[in-house]
This record gives structure tokens, sequence and C-alpha cells, in this order.
């Protein structure tokens, strides 16, 4: 039920709600903006029934899958068996 | 897909759970609380990483599963109504009411129509005035600032023929009880991303101080699972108990203050029993008086009247253990033979979300690594 996507905004409509393109890889849908106004063409949002419900922070993402790949590179050398 | 692929990465995957092994020294057990996430950890094979000291128990996370037999029952009678167009989303179709499910209700004639959005049950309004059309709101706070936006809308457009009927659940009044509950041993938890999305860290910060256990707010990838387990044996380990953010990428401290506002706009919380659980205090949500023309319990009142709230539950389904972490699935004796996803006794082995559904559909396959990097 909480399952949310992020897609990438492609467009958006003025009108009581705000309703934008959103691309998810590709598979373009109609996501009402009104709860995350701030989002502009560009933003990536996490998109949950048809509203978008948090802009998502790109630098945060980046932020974590640097932290993962540092991660990766300590735990080398005595990673043996999976 | 991009902000999903990179975080189901394998050597990513191998080093968390290696940090861990190493982090683990004494028992735990952790509940995660979302059914997405229990998804997640079942589909990737998540929990054969953990070291044997650390338990994970599956929570009540899973909002169509804790929906009241009662409710369904009055959905299905609703449901049946000439002149009705009922709304819902797919996995409340085959849920068990008393007697038959949404699906059997369509069977017989009922017009049930599965619905993505609460924004598509406000179209099929606009696109038919004769008729009223009723949306099934099922959802934790993730859910309920959509409904509630679709309310105000109906309401700008002048739409009179949309109602819903309201199922909402809230998720800390849900976290407080199973802390309280008589021989509880839930150590710590992930708490869920994407209702904190909406509502923010401060609710966590009451649970922490009043109960002493560490909550981590997780996100639904594998590494952000795997991270959110992390952080949460360092804090027990560390004999810490603090709300932590791990899914940073979509959770602000505060939340989003456009959905709390919507939502407590259109509606307040209430008291609200969960199905196999029980009453659980202010722990739904229901439509304000403002707002009551919206309100189908309302505006077919003798109708619902005529179901009541009661309901029977199947006898043999243990899915209240399931919800409260007490029971695994596969250790249920209806498990997998007089309860399937064709033939289930409870909700949980037909939601998305539901902890035996998860279990039925990928624990009969071996998890590895790979799927972690090659699950779909």
């Amino acid at each position: 039920m909480c399952l949310a996507v992020p897609g990438r905004v492609l467009h958006i409509e003025e009108g009581p709600l705000l309703t934008a393109t959103v691309s998810f890889g590709g598979v373009t849908k109609d996501v009402s903006l009104v709860l995350v106004p701030e989002a502009t063409v560009g933003d990536y949002v996490i998109v949950h029934v048809g509203f978008a419900i948090s802009k998502l922070d790109e630098q945060a993402a980046q932020r974590s899958l640097e932290a993962f790949a540092a991660l990766s590179e300590l735990g080398e050398p005595e990673e043996s068996a999976p | 897909m991009k902000y999903v692929t990179e975080f189901r990465d394998s050597k990513a995957a191998r080093a968390l759970s290696e940090a861990i092994r190493r982090t683990v020294r004494r028992p735990w057990t952790v509940m995660e609380v979302c059914g997405g996430q229990t998804h997640a950890i079942v589909r990737f094979g998540l929990d054969a990483l953990f070291p044997p000291d650390l338990t994970l128990v599956h929570g009540p996370g899973c909002p169509v599963c804790v929906t009241p037999v009662g409710l369904i029952d009055q959905a299905i009678h609703l449901a049946s109504l000439p002149g009705v167009v009922f709304c819902s989303f797919g996995d409340m179709l085959r849920v068990p009411g008393s007697a038959r499910d949404l699906f059997a209700a369509k069977a017989a004639g009922g017009d049930v129509r599965v619905v993505y959005s609460p924004l598509d049950a406000l179209a099929l309004a606009q696109a038919h005035p004769d008729r009223q059309v009723i949306c099934f709101a099922v959802g934790f706070e993730t859910t309920a600032p959509a409904f509630a936006a679709a309310v105000v809308q109906a309401r700008r457009l002048g739409v009179k023929n949309f109602s819903l009927l309201v199922a909402h659940v809230l998720v800390p009044p849900a976290i407080g009880a199973i802390l309280n509950a008589p021989g509880n041993r839930v150590q710590g938890f992930l708490a869920a991303g994407h209702v904190c999305t909406v509502m923010g860290c401060e609710e966590y910060d009451e649970l922490v101080r009043r109960h002493r256990v560490p909550i981590v707010v997780t996100g639904f990838e594998p590494l952000d699972i795997l991270e959110g387990v992390l952080l949460l044996v360092r804090q027990l380990e560390a004999g810490r108990a603090e709300v932590e953010n791990q899914y940073a990428r979509s959770v602000r401290r505060q939340g989003n203050p456009e959905a709390q506002a919507i939502l407590r706009e259109v509606f307040e919380p209430a008291p609200r029993a969960w199905r196999g659980i029980g009453e659980i205090p202010q722990s739904g949500l229901r439509l304000r008086h403002a707002y009551a023309e919206f309100d189908a319990v309302e505006r077919f009142r003798g109708d619902v009247a005529l179901v009541g709230e009661g309901g029977v539950e199947d006898a043999e389904c243990r899915s209240g253990l399931v919800l409260q972490g007490l029971l695994k699935p596969p250790d249920c004796p209806a498990f997998g033979n007089r309860c399937t996803p064709e033939r289930p006794l409870g909700a949980p082995m037909v939601s998305s979300e539901g902890a035996c559904a998860a279990y039925f559909r990928y624990r009969r396959r071996t998890d590895s690594l790979q799927e972690v990097r090659h699950g779909e």
C-alpha cells in the first residue's frame, strides 16, 4: 500500500491539482504535484497513488551511495564466502 | 530505473551484511513495521544475510490486512447496491469478509472497479453523475493525504456523487500497542520510510522517549533495509535509543507540511479496530464534520447500519499473531494448504503487502545474493 516509486518530472500543467507528466524509467504517467508544489521540471519525485509525496533529495541519495561504495571497498579484503 | 537499481547492488549488500555480522554480539529481536519492507526482505532473501543472533519479525504495516472484517462486509454491501460504483485498490478485492469478498460482489453484478489513485475514482464520479461513486479509502499516513486531496478537489468541483468508505490507520499508535503488549519481545524498529516522508520523525521521538527503543526510519530497497538494520543494531549494541533517518533522500525531519496540512484539514484521529489485533485508541482516521457529506457511512447510513460493525473471522486464520510478529507465516498450520492466494483464509495471504503472501510467493525458491542484483 505504501509502495512509492521515484520518477522524473517532464512537464507541469498549472491548475488546482498541478498535474505533471512523470517518467518512470521511460513509462510516463500523470501525477499530481499538489502535495509537493516546489517540484520543478527535471526533479525526481517519489510517487504514491497518483500523488508525489516528496521531492527526492539527489544529494542525499548520492551520499548514501558513496557510503555504500566506501563500505564495499573496506569490506573487500576480508570478503571470502558469499 | 534511476534511484532504484543502484540501491540493489549485491556487492554493497554483502558489505552491509558483513558490517551487521561484525556489529551483532548479543541476541536481538527487531521488527520491520511496513509490509512493503517485509516483501523486500523475503523477496531478496535479506534475512538469510543476518547473523543467527539477529531475529527480524514482521509487523502490522499492511493496511489491507488490518482493515476489520466488519468494514469489509460494509464495503461488500455497498458495492452490491444498485446505482453504486464501488472503487478500491486491487488487493482489497480478494480479502475475505464474513461470507464473501468484493470479487464475489462483482461477480454477482456489483459495479466494482479497481483504481490506482483516488483521483481515478473522482474522475469516475464526474463521468457518471447519475451514479454514486464510493471509494474505499485504505492506507496509512502515506495514502491519507491523497484521499484528502481528492475530497478537497471534489468540493472545489462541486461533485456531489463522490464519497469515501474510510479505513485509514496510523502507525505510531500501533507501535505503541506492540510495545505495551504483555510478552513483547521487540527491541527496536525499522519505521516505514514513506509514512515518515509524510509525517516526519517527531511522533517517533515520543515513542523513543517513552519506551527507550531505537527506531530507524528506513527505505524499501535492499540496501536501504540492510543499512537500516545496521544502524539499528549499532544503537542496540551501544545501548542507545534514538530516532535515526536512513531514508534521507525522501524523509525530512518535519515531514511533508503540505501533505500533513491537507490530511488534518479533512481527517481527524478516531478509535479503530485492527483486524486480528483489536481496538487501538486513536489509531484510525475519520472525515471531519465539515466533510461529512463525503462520508459513505453518513450517506448510506441505513445500509451501513444493516450490516453493522461485527463481522466473523475465519476461526482457523492466525493473522492476528502474524500481524503482531508472534507467528511466522510458514509456521501456521493452514499456510500453503488450506490457505493460499486463490483461497485465502485471511487478508495477509492476498494483500500485496501481506506477510503470508510474501512467503507464499518468494520463499519456495533458493535465496541468494545474486537475486539482490538481478531481482526485477
